[in-house]
């Protein structure tokens, strides 16, 4: 449909319908921000029990929510204490030095013993 | 693949709860996705009481980390807002944004800084739009073997929108960028913990006023999701996501290197061809991430499936080229000894997703493993054996599905 046609025929029938405006807004007018509060959800899984779990519970959730550790890949001793050393010393978690070897030991092990 | 197997599961922990109770809350109902994670744990909660959001993998609850159900990449080359791909460092990001008393600072190694409301924003800078793919660095590094810590995605962790919003190059000539200038760093509204590194990113000067790199306020036609960024989102078109600053207000440009810990201590990789090295190589030079590989997916076929021979198997999915478009997607249904070239859709941007279909016909009855390869316009195709390195990043391997023909 060419443009001639397009103003000629539909365009007042368009107007009468309030479906176009006489002119057309810039996107700068349109592009209105609306300010929104969200809510985010607070649920969170359980630890499987073990030895250690409290040590756990205790220290590792100020910065993330459990999930963060039950969806690990199985690690080695050495390879969870590389992860409590950099949420220690890279991240700055609050841990309390006595629990760092039950973190450890717990976390060395709950995927095993989870199965 | 594994991660479209959906199981209906009711989470019965509320024994004490009656029938009717249950009935009237359907969130206690509990979708369950297998995302295929070698060695697992490889089962995800399909959620669906995040705000601004529809349903969505859920990888984390504190900071938000969600991923996309994989089943939404087959509607389209636009992936919806409401089921966009979230990722957030730290917990500690506001609920709300002042839309009235926002201001995006602009500072640093500049002639005047400035302060700009979201108004002056829109209204002073000529507006841009454009398609990009944003993509995790970490996205698929659940399929990592040997596996790594992190994030364990499936291969959720991108989506493609339309952005719009102002050239960064603009909004940095308006400050005027003294010489001397070597990088621009960009933080957003988001808080670390105490004294832990706040999420800040920088790109070079150059990069920075190359006109691509711009500042979103709208994304597919609308203002951002909070949990995508909102108000403003730092767009890097062929970057990996670990640049587009969400939130972003403020924008610092720096006459030394940024040696903040984000830039020189985390996403680095191997200064090595698809950033691969063998697990436990030593001394492997480190750069930080950067441009994006290309990537392929089938999105209409599922490992499992059974189809039927001697008839064309429609098979469709989508490509990207990474730092630049898809030149083409091929796809084999002998894994990987032949290749047959597939239709490619629409070009909505040379950084967006492409729509890619093919008809093969499997000629008998049997299993076969379908395998889908882009090669972008750099000439740069997906490798055959996945890369590996410790961080998890730039997984682009060569896809399959493996079905079953009658």
């Amino acid at each position: 449909m060419s443009r001639a046609i397009l103003s000629r025929a539909i365009l007042p029938v368009l107007l009468a319908l309030g479906l176009l405006a006489l002119t057309a807004p810039s996107y700068a007018e349109s592009m209105a921000f609306k300010s929104e509060t969200i809510e985010l959800p607070f649920g969170t899984p359980d630890f499987p029990p073990g030895p250690g779990v409290d040590a756990v519970k205790k220290n590792c959730l100020l910065c993330h929510s459990p999930r963060m550790i039950l969806y690990q890949p199985t690690l080695t001793k050495e390879g969870w204490t590389k992860e409590v050393d950099k949420m220690i010393n890279v991240f700055k978690a609050p841990v309390a030095k006595e629990d760092i070897p039950a973190i450890i030991d717990y976390l060395t092990h709950f995927q095993a013993a989870k199965e | 693949m594994a991660h479209h197997l959906m199981t209906r599961r009711f989470v019965l922990g509320a024994g004490a709860m009656g029938g009717l109770a249950l009935l009237s809350k359907p969130s206690l109902a509990r979708t369950m996705i297998d995302l295929g994670l070698p060695g697992g744990p490889a089962e995800r909660q399909i959620i669906t009481d995040f705000p601004e959001k529809a349903a969505m993998v859920l990888q984390r609850t504190r900071g938000p980390l969600l991923e996309t159900p994989f089943d939404v990449f087959d509607k389209g080359v636009f992936t919806p807002n409401d089921q966009f791909f979230v990722r957030w460092h730290w917990a500690f990001i506001p609920n709300t944004v002042d839309v009235d008393g926002f201001a995006l600072k602009v500072h640093g190694h500049v002639n005047q800084p400035l302060s700009l409301s979201l108004k002056e924003l829109v209204k002073d800078f000529p507006r841009v739009e454009l398609a990009a793919v944003n993509q995790c660095s970490g996205n698929s590094r659940g399929f990592f073997q040997p596996r790594v810590p992190g994030g364990e995605w499936g291969n959720g962790a991108m989506g493609n929108a339309l952005w719009a919003g102002v050239r960064l190059k603009d909004v940095l000539d308006r400050a005027g960028v003294k010489s001397g200038a070597v990088q621009v760093r960009f933080s957003g509204l988001d808080q670390a913990f105490a004294d832990a590194p706040r999420f800040i990113k920088s790109l070079d000067i150059d990069h920075a006023r190359d006109g691509e790199v711009m500042i979103a306020y709208a994304m597919n036609g609308e203002q951002l999701p909070l949990l995508n960024g909102f108000p403003l989102r730092l767009i890097v078109p062929g970057w990996y996501s670990t640049y587009w600053i969400k939130m972003l207000n403020d924008i610092e440009v720096l006459d030394q290197p940024d040696d903040n810990f984000w830039m020189a201590k985390a996403y680095k990789i191997p200064d090595t061809p698809g950033a691969n090295m063998k697990p436990g190589e030593t001394d492997v030079p480190m750069v930080p991430i950067n441009k994006m590989v290309p990537r392929s997916f089938i999105t209409n076929l599922r490992s499992g499936d059974k189809v039927s021979a001697n008839a064309p198997l429609l098979t469709r999915g989508i490509a990207f080229g990474g730092d630049c478009g898809v030149a083409k997607v091929d796809v084999s249904i002998d894994g990987g000894k032949t290749w047959t070239p597939a239709k490619l859709g629409k070009d909505e941007g040379k950084y967006g997703f492409r729509q890619w279909q093919a008809e093969p016909t499997l000629p008998a009855a049997g299993d076969y493993t379908l395998m889908v390869r882009c090669t972008n316009d750099n000439g740069l195709a997906q490798p055959d054996t996945p890369n590996w390195n410790p961080g998890g990043y730039m997984r682009n391997v060569i896809e399959s599905v493996d079905v079953v023909a009658g």
